[in-house]
C-alpha cells in the first residue's frame, strides 16, 4: 500500500496516497474546484495544466492549477464552492 | 437588399454603432458598414472608462455631456455591458500631486461634478492595496466603467430596432453620396459618416489622425483587490505626449473580479503584436502604486490602435473638403465616454437641429482655420 497524506479540504481532513495531485483530494472530497462567471460548477477536464479550468486556493494562493500540484502533508486546499450534489 | 440609404457609416466600432441607433431614432433609414465584428477594433480593445476629464474646456463639455447620455440610459443596458458605478481616483504621489488634487476638485466642484479630496488616511481606506506613503488622491463619484463591445452591440440593436441595415464588408472608397466596399458594391447614401477609428486617414485623404498604439492585460479573479478606477495624476502626461513612447498606471476593476491593466501610448508602431519592453515598463508602473500585483496571475495581453488628433479633440461634423461627408473619429482614449456626445452632436448637424453643448471645437474645419493661421 502507498503511503497516505492527509491535507484539508474545504476544512474537512481528506486522506490522499502520496503523488496525488490536488485535483484528485478534491474530487474524493465530493467538491467542484471553482465556479464560472456565469456560475457554473467548474472541475478538472484536460488534466495536464492547460484549460485552467481546475483552479482553487492552495495554502492561500488562489488560481493554482490543482491538476498540476501534488498534496502535501497539512496543505489546505479552498475551492470555489464546496459541496456540489 | 435595398442600397440606397439616408446615412451610410463606415466603421461599426462604438462610435459608428451610437451614430448608427442616434440616426435611425431620428428617422432616417441608416446602413452601418463593418469589416469585421460590430464593437471589435479599438472597442473591443480598450477599458471601457466612461470618465470626466478636465485637460480643456472643449474635452470637459463633451465628456460630461456624454456621461450624462450614459446615465440617461442606464436603466436600460443589458447585464451584459457590465455597467459599474466604480468612480474614479485620480491618485496622488507627493504634495506637488496633491495641489493638482486641490485645482481638480474646484474646478469640477464650479461644473456641477462631484468629487471628494482623500487624504493618505482616506485613501488608504478607499484602496488598501494601493502602496503605502502615497499623498491622496481624488475620487470623482460619478465616473462609472462598462464593457464596450456589449455596449456597442448593445447601440447596434437600438439602431437596428429603429430600421437600420448592417452591411458586412470592407470599405474601399468613402465620398460624399457614396461609398464602395471591395467587392465593388457600391451603396448610396444622402449623408457618409467616416467612423473608422484609426483607420479614418485611410478612408479620407487629409484627416490629422495617427493611430496611437496601446496595451492591456487582464488578470484573473481577484475580488476587491481594487474597487474603483485607478489613474494616477501623472496621466495626462502620458497621454499628451506626442513625442515619444510613455506609460502611465491605470487599472481597472470589473464585475468579475478581474482587473484591467494599462496603459501606453505608441506613435508609429502599426504592429498589432504585444511589445514586451512596454507591457514591462506598464507593469513596473502599475506594481508601483499597487505592489500585490505582482502576485497576481494574469490571463492575456493585447494592443490595440487609438485614433489619435494632434490637438487630442475628436473630429465630429462635415469634412470641409467633400460637403456630404461626415467625420465622427480622432477619440484618443476617450471614444466609449464620448460614443453618445458624438452620435448626438452629428445627428444635430446632419438634422440641422441645434445642439446642447458648443459644436465648434470638434468641426473638422478647425484643422483647416489652424493651417491658415
Amino acid at each position: 500500500m502507498p503511503e497516505e497524506i492527509s491535507i484539508l479540504v474545504n476544512g474537512r481532513t481528506i486522506m490522499v496516497p502520496a503523488g496525488a495531485t490536488v485535483a484528485v483530494a478534491v474530487t474524493m472530497a465530493g467538491d467542484v474546484c471553482r465556479t464560472s462567471v456565469s456560475g457554473e460548477a467548474r472541475g478538472v477536464l484536460c488534466g495536464m495544466g492547460i484549460c485552467f479550468e481546475c483552479r482553487v486556493m492552495i495554502n492561500g494562493h488562489d488560481h493554482c492549477r490543482s491538476c498540476q500540484v501534488l498534496c502535501a502533508p497539512g496543505m489546505e486546499v479552498v475551492t470555489g464552492k464546496s459541496g456540489a450534489p | 437588399m435595398k442600397r440606397t440609404f439616408d446615412v451610410a457609416i463606415a466603421g461599426g466600432g462604438i462610435v459608428g454603432a451610437a451614430c448608427a441607433a442616434e440616426c435611425a431614432r431620428a428617422g432616417m433609414s441608416v446602413a452601418l458598414v463593418e469589416r469585421e465584428l460590430v464593437g471589435g477594433g479599438a472597442t473591443a480593445a480598450g477599458m471601457g472608462h466612461i470618465v470626466v476629464m478636465d485637460d480643456s474646456e472643449a474635452q470637459f463639455a463633451l465628456t460630461h455631456f456624454s456621461q450624462r447620455l450614459w446615465q440617461e440610459i442606464s436603466a436600460e443596458l443589458p447585464p451584459t455591458v457590465e455597467s459599474e458605478p466604480t468612480g474614479t481616483i485620480w491618485v496622488a504621489a507627493d504634495d506637488d500631486e496633491m495641489a493638482e488634487v486641490q485645482r481638480k476638485h474646484e474646478y469640477y466642484a464650479a461644473r456641477g461634478v462631484r468629487t471628494e479630496i482623500l487624504d493618505q488616511h482616506s485613501m488608504r481606506e478607499a484602496e488598501p492595496n494601493l502602496r503605502l506613503g502615497l499623498a491622496g488622491g481624488l475620487l470623482v463619484l460619478e465616473d462609472a466603467v462598462v464593457y464596450p463591445p456589449c455596449a456597442a452591440l448593445y447601440f447596434w440593436k437600438r439602431a437596428r430596432d429603429a430600421g437600420a441595415t448592417l452591411i458586412s464588408g470592407t470599405v474601399a472608397k468613402l465620398e460624399a453620396g457614396s461609398l464602395q466596399l471591395a467587392d465593388g458594391t457600391a451603396v448610396a447614401a444622402g449623408v457618409t459618416v467616416n467612423a473608422a477609428g484609426a483607420w479614418a486617414a485611410e478612408l479620407t485623404t487629409g484627416v490629422k489622425i495617427r493611430k496611437r498604439k496601446g496595451h492591456l492585460l487582464i488578470t484573473d479573479r481577484y475580488p476587491d483587490f481594487v474597487r474603483h478606477q485607478l489613474v494616477e495624476l501623472g496621466y495626462l502626461k502620458s497621454a499628451h505626449s506626442v513625442s515619444s513612447d510613455s506609460v502611465a498606471f491605470n487599472v481597472q476593476p470589473r464585475r468579475t473580479g478581474q482587473l484591467l491593466i494599462g496603459s501606453s501610448r505608441q506613435y508609429d508602431n502599426e504592429s498589432k503584436s504585444v511589445d514586451h519592453y512596454i507591457l514591462q515598463r506598464m507593469l513596473e508602473r502599475a506594481c508601483s502604486f499597487l505592489p500585490g500585483i505582482g502576485t497576481l496571475s494574469c490571463i492575456r495581453s493585447w494592443t490595440g490602435f487609438r485614433a489619435a488628433t494632434p490637438d487630442t479633440l475628436p473630429l465630429i461634423g462635415p469634412w470641409p473638403e467633400s460637403p456630404g461627408l461626415f467625420l465622427a473619429t480622432g477619440h484618443e482614449g476617450l471614444g466609449i465616454t464620448t460614443s453618445l456626445a458624438t452620435a448626438r452632436l452629428l445627428v444635430d448637424q446632419i438634422a440641422g437641429r441645434p445642439s446642447e453643448i458648443a459644436i465648434q471645437p470638434y468641426l473638422p474645419s478647425r484643422s483647416f482655420m489652424e493651417s491658415h493661421a
